[in-house]
């Protein structure tokens, strides 16, 4: 495996270079602390006179964190610079030559963290984020509830100092913490304080393990800053842990038959897939088990599960197809009891099961293998009928298998017709969709069906990626989504602020393979930390960021609009505190300020052709580029 | 995500076999358009049906060149059976009502899907 490979490699390295001179004035400098400290040091080395103070090391204990950090392949770490993790930034750049990780500079800690989720579901791996232990993972906390709710991997290493002893009066104690993970422990998976660098590499092995084990979640490690800045002592045996992933949790080989049997025998099954294809991979066993039945599939869209133009894709059906099921499987489904129930917004609160009696429910799903109490992600208990607890993805592959053996001819021929009427019936609903699209065709500001349909001609003969944001559904509704990189879903925790910084981390994770990204900027969400701009041009990330601009944070203005709708008042205020107008935000100025080619704001959908073939020209030469456009509500 | 759940919230509750096979009432009272606009922005309705009352996926269907005649439409914006909130009485009058109405009924009739090239891709 290659990870194991590299890393022996990395660790050979390493271990030369600790063999070298250096090990010299490592002691030399360990002396001078000892000394303070009261405890016994080793010997000065003889050319050094008694009295000099040993103001220098070439081996500090951050050399060989990141070391460790090289051997996880980490690309990039994403931060804001911060005193705590100075000597971990300091090793990044000059010992490890700033390269594998290279440090992004970034302009808040939400944008790290959101960056990161963002790469992670292009890249399937993590990157690094570090922050301070207190102020920095305190701006970072939405964006990791964010990480755990969408079960991706973030890796986080924090900046604190322990020993009281050693702090700097003033900020360095603010800047400390007892327990500096406490804060976020209810949304990390693990995480861990090291007190020695072979405790850090072991920790860091295992927090990398544990992140990337379905459900994989964010995990945060302490480097505490003596560890960091002081020299590597003398004798202290460094090695780097051999690392093996481990296999992703597959269902149990009873339950997987039973799914199978009940899977063929039902007459109208119904597939909900929402964060199951974790790779490449889990699309394409997804079509291959909705082949094999000839089963609809209602993509949820936390994923790219399933291509959006295939005869058996009906995520536009929903209602009617999870009304008439007798069968309805559930793949990392988020939220099944959401499925397969309504809730009605009024005064009182009701709901009604939506499904037909009898109907038979089946979830696999990681999200049963690791439960928390507090945050309540979990969503309302679902009354399934069978349930697997288990990575999806992985489990896929068995399923189908199983649902092979059991079709027979008679099954086929019944799969055949059911997939002739469903091809039909997907056909008319894409004449649907295309009718929809043209209501408000015309309309200033511009329609969101009408910019999905505008952007599509400019993109795709090119290797896109969408990055970020939903423009109310409609390029997956109109666009032909096959690749998985073509859809990266969403925030996870619907915590606002995601959209603009997972862009620019899918970007960057996208940029090697020269992939052109596109995001749908909602306005709302840039303005929570727009310096994520700044990283983007800094670092030379090509991306094309198309406001979504409806110069409103929309879902509390219709949030609001109910409020006084039930209370039978005000209903011309639900403005206040909701809009984002007077003044206007011109958001290509914005961009423009930090280094972007921009252009807006467009209003009339005449404009925006020429507007969107200019900026895709730049964004392929490697730029970034924004066009502000003014849309509909929703 | 959260817009594919909230349709999911809406689809089953639509009262669409109340409305679908009302008749247009022959006496339609005439609104003012122009008014009607107005407080089609003014009181919120453009929120989920978009400014010109063609829908939006998620949020509310499309109102414009309403299917429904005054009486039904009028009852169900006082009485929902679905997501959407009231509006009583006491906020629309009778007579806002019919201007909204009117307004929906002055906005042009979309273009064809087959007309569009860009919806043909
Ligand atoms: C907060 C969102 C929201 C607002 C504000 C809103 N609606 Fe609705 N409306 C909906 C939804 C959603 C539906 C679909 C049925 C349901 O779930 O109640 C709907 C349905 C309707 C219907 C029935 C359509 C049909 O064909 O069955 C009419 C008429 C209507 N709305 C008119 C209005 C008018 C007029 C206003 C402003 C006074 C308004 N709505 C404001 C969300 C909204």
């Amino acid at each position: 495996m290659p990870e194991s490979e590299k890393l022996s490699v990395d660790r050979r390295n390493f271990l030369r270079m600790a063999a070298t001179g250096a090990a010299a004035l490592v002691t030399s400098a360990q002396e001078g602390r000892a000394e303070k400290s009261g405890s016994p040091g080793p010997e000065t080395p003889p050319e050094m006179p008694k009295d000099v103070e040993i103001l220098t090391t070439d081996r500090p204990g951050s050399d060989f964190m990141v070391d460790v950090l090289k051997s996880l392949g980490l690309e990039y770490i994403c931060s804001n610079p911060g005193s705590s993790f100075r000597g971990l930034h300091e090793s990044v750049v000059n010992y490890g030559g700033n390269k594998n990780p290279e440090f992004i500079t970034c302009c808040h800690e939400e944008s790290s963290v959101a960056m990161a989720h963002g790469y992670a579901k292009i890249e399937g791996k993590p990157l690094g984020v570090f922050a301070h232990g207190t102020v920095g993972l305190q701006h970072a906390a939405m964006a990791i509830y964010n990480a755990f709710c969408d079960r991706v991997p973030v890796y986080l290493i924090l900046g604190n100092t322990l020993d009281a002893e050693m702090r700097r009066p003033g900020a360095e104690w603010y800047h400390s913490v007892q327990d500096a993970a406490a804060m976020v422990r209810d949304y990390v998976k693990w995480d861990d304080t090291p007190i020695s660098l072979p405790h850090f590499a072991e920790s860091a092995m295992r927090a990398y393990k544990i992140a990337m084990t379905p459900p994989m979640l964010p995990v945060v490690l302490v480097a505490d800053s003596e560890l960091q800045e002081r020299p590597i002592p003398e004798g202290v045996r460094l090695r780097i842990p051999k690392l093996v992933l481990a296999a992703p949790p597959q269902g149990d080989s009873g339950a997987v038959a039973e799914a199978a049997r009940l899977l063929v025998a039902a007459e109208n099954p119904v597939l909900i897939a929402d964060r199951v294809a974790r790779t490449p991979a889990g699309m394409k066993y997804l079509v291959e088990l909705a082949e094999a039945l000839q089963a609809p599939v209602i993509d949820e869209g936390g994923r790219m599960n399933f291509p959006t133009r295939h005869p058996l894709n009906h995520s536009d059906r929903r209602g009617a197809l999870i009304t008439s099921a007798d069968l309805i499987l559930g793949l990392e489904l988020g939220d099944f009891w959401g499925a397969v129930n309504s809730m009605r917004d009024q005064l009182h609160r009701t709901w009604r099961p939506i499904t037909k009696q009898g109907v038979k429910l089946i979830s696999i799903t990681a999200a049963d293998l690791y439960t928390r109490s507090n945050y309540q992600d979990f969503q309302r208990f679902p009354e399934v009928d069978l349930a697997i607890a288990a990575d999806a993805e992985a489990t896929l592959p068995s399923l189908i298998e199983a649902v092979k053996r059991l079709i027979n001819a008679d099954r086929k021929r019944a799969f055949q017709d059911r997939g002739t009427k469903l091809a039909a019936a997907r056909q008319q609903s894409m004449e649907r969709t295309r009718t929809e699209a043209t209501y408000g065709w015309d309309a200033g500001p511009v329609s969101t069906a009408r910019l999905a349909a505008e952007v599509w001609p400019h993109i795709k003969d090119k290797d896109w990626s969408l990055v970020s944001g939903t423009l109310s559904g409609w390029p997956r509704r109109l666009w032909i989504f096959d690749k998985h990189y073509q859809h990266i879903g969403g925030s996870g925790g619907v915590g606002v602020g995601y959209g603009s910084p997972a862009a620019v981390g899918a970007a960057l994770a996208n940029r090697k393979y020269g992939r052109l990204s596109v995001n749908f900027q909602n306005d709302g969400d840039l303005m929570y930390a727009p310096g994520v701009l700044w990283t983007a041009a800094h670092h030379r990330v090509p991306l094309l960021n198309i406001m979504f601009n409806n110069r409103a944070y929309h879902q509390e203005v219709m949030h609001l609009q109910r409020m006084s709708s039930r209370h039978n008042r005000g209903i011309t205020t639900a403005y206040i505190g909701t809009t984002i107008e007077d003044p206007n935000i011109d958001y290509a100025k914005l961009a423009q300020s930090m280094g972007w080619h921009a252009e807006g704001p467009i209003t009339d959908p005449k404009d925006l052709a020429p507007a969107i073939r200019r900026s895709v020209e730049l964004v392929l030469r490697g730029e970034p580029a924004l066009i502000d456009v003014v849309t509909q509500p929703r | 995500m959260v817009l594919m759940v909230a349709a999911l919230i809406l689809a089953p509750a639509v009262g669409a076999q109340v409305f679908e096979t009302t008749p247009k009432s022959e006496a339609v009272p005439v609104g003012n358009a122009q008014n009607g606009k107005r407080i089609f922005t003014a009181y919120g309705c453009y929120q989920c049906h978009g400014y010109e009352g063609q829908g939006a996926a998620a949020a509310g269907p499309r109102i414009a060149l309403p299917s429904l005649a005054l009486p039904e439409f009028a009852a169900y914006v006082r009485q929902p059976a679905g997501q959407m909130p009231p509006y009583t009485k006491k906020v629309v009058a009778d007579s806002e009502m019919a201007d909204i109405y009117a307004f929906l009924q002055s906005r042009p009739k979309p273009p064809l899907a087959k007309d569009i090239p860009l919806l043909n891709d």
